[in-house]
């Protein structure tokens, strides 16, 4: 029990490794591996959360992640970029150190958020939600802080990723049935930014939302 | 007490002795990755004898300060060599001073060096003095954020106590230190001016910034500043290993412990040297300003394992 709850620690620790090097790195490609590995994670983690308290309907959710997170979505994302000519791209981030800043102080937040959820639970995993609650905000500071649709869309999919470990740490996996609804989501929602990023490239020649502020009207 | 003093004085010539020797290695290693024919392993004892033979040039205008930096980089070598458990953590130096003062000594080292640098008032100095302070200034909250965390984690800052409490068989991995210790290689690389942050090596004048400090050294002073930097790479190796990989060293001072704990010690240096060179050979040297990312990373590494102490652990 105290090993599993080693790796699970770890496992966490290694989520919020990788959403902070989601925060700092410019290269988009770079940008999905990493996504890729917070899934590969993610999967791991729930397999190991599954077999600790003999939930078998999470090694289903854990396969759901690896297949859909860490290979699908990943490959989408991939072809995606080569159609649109997008690889070579690297982003122009508003000042990194700060953003890393902005992101110690989110996880400090996070951790005192959730520490009266801490003190109530009994769950092995209960540590583990301060990290997830703060992978959730990282995403979302990912989606404010980046101009690129592509990169936006990232940080949409790793907040997804941070809701989707909050509930495997608290309340061991929401019901299979929600899980499936989220995952099929998650995969429309992937195939309908697809089509987006087509329509603002066609229509821009770029990817950078600010172009969209030529939308207004002149005044 | 007398045992403690004669491992104390014991582990000072071994730092002393051994450090030219290391740095033989390293640049060994690094020849060798290269596909060139390297050096002997004891060239820089050579041309510390070479240098240590030849006469001191001072320009006019050097104040003590120039001629006092030397012998005062060298003896803080010394002294962390002393404080540093590399053989044994029966060291009674060691209870006067712990890890924050270790890396305060490091600082006056550093700080007398960079004054050095602008007080003959070359251009080149006062460059490489500003640059070395640009990453000072970045370098050592983040290294002592990392030592920190491994305080926290082992509820001390005593060096000894750190290296018996990872030591004992109750300790497992955790992750806090697994980020310290990634922090602490990213600032080993720093501070020691290795290849992403400074070229041990060159000579070019737009991208060094230990060599620009230093360049109107001569003769024996010379010497002392090149041993010492030496030393500060092995001390710095000596502290990770120290801090993150303490198997070997002996918690009581029998010459059988020390003995092992000498042939270990050999095995980790010889190691971390392959390590070394392999982030050596394997990356290019940054620009200056990309440079803050680098240690910012450091940072946050480092903030990151003390945040994961408290969540995790």
């Amino acid at each position: 029990m105290e090993t599993i709850t080693q790796i699970n620690s770890f496992l966490a620790a290694l989520v919020l490794l990788t959403a902070f090097g989601m925060l700092s790195q410019k290269r988009i490609s770079s940008l999905i591996h990493l996504f890729t590995w917070q899934g590969l994670f993610l999967s791991i983690n729930t397999a190991i959360v599954g077999y600790v308290a003999g939930r078998h309907h999470l090694y289903i959710s854990s396969i759901l992640t690896l297949s859909l997170k860490v290979i699908l979505l990943p490959y989408i994302l991939h072809v995606l970029i080569a159609r649109l000519k997008h690889r070579k791209d690297v982003e122009t981030v508003v000042n990194i150190p700060t953003t890393m800043l902005i992101g110690i102080v989110l996880v400090i937040f996070s951790y005192h958020l959730t520490a009266p959820v801490r003190e109530l639970s009994t769950f092995i995993t209960r540590s583990t939600l301060a990290i997830a609650l703060a992978t959730v905000m990282i995403g979302l500071l990912m989606m404010i802080t980046r101009r690129h649709a592509v990169t936006q869309i990232i940080g949409f999919l790793a907040m997804e990723n941070g809701l989707f470990f909050a509930a495997t740490s608290t309340t061991y996996g929401m019901p299979l049935v929600v899980e499936l609804g989220v995952a099929l989501d998650v995969l429309i929602a992937a195939f309908i930014f697809g089509m987006f990023f087509f329509q603002i490239h066609t229509t821009f020649d770029s990817l950078d939302v600010d172009q969209m502020a030529r939308l207004k009207e002149e005044s | 007490m007398v045992a403690g003093f004669i491992i104390e004085l014991l582990q000072i010539t071994l730092v002393i002795g051994l450090a030219p020797i290391f740095a033989g290695w390293v640049k060994m290693l690094k020849c060798w990755s290269q596909g060139r024919s390297s050096p002997s392993i004891l060239q820089p004892y050579r041309n510390l004898l070479k240098l240590f033979s030849k006469d001191i040039i001072l320009a006019e205008n050097a104040s003590w300060i120039f001629r006092f930096m030397p012998y005062l980089v060298f003896g803080t070598g010394a002294m962390v060599s002393a404080i540093i458990p590399i053989l044994s953590t029966d060291l009674p130096l060691s209870l006067t001073a712990d890890v924050i003062v270790l890396v305060a000594l490091f600082a006056t080292a550093r700080f007398f060096t960079a004054l050095a640098g602008m007080d003959i008032g070359t251009a080149f100095g006062g460059m490489g003095s500003s640059r070395e302070m640009m990453i000072a200034s970045i370098a050592e909250p983040a290294m002592l954020m990392a030592i920190f965390t491994v305080s926290l984690s082992c509820g001390s800052t005593s060096l000894a106590r750190i290296v018996e409490t990872i030591y004992s068989p109750a300790s497992v991995i955790k992750p806090s230190l697994v980020f310290a210790f990634i922090a602490f290689v990213l600032i080993t690389l720093a501070e020691t001016g290795r290849v992403p942050v400074d070229n041990p090596a060159t000579h070019l004048e737009l991208t060094m910034v230990h060599e620009a400090m230093i360049l109107e050294y001569s003769g024996r002073h010379l010497a002392l500043i090149e041993w010492a930097g030496m030393m500060k790479l092995f001390l710095y190796i000596s502290l990770g290993v120290a801090l993150f990989a303490p198997m070997g060293i002996a918690v009581y001072a029998t010459p059988a412990g020390i003995s092992l704990a000498f042939i270990y010690l050999l095995l980790k240096l010889g190691f971390s040297g392959i390590v070394i060179v392999l982030i050596e050979t394997g990356f290019a040297k940054m620009r200056l300003f990309r440079l803050t990312e680098f240690l910012g990373a450091a940072f946050l590494m480092a903030t990151l394992g003390m945040l994961s102490f408290f969540m995790l652990e």
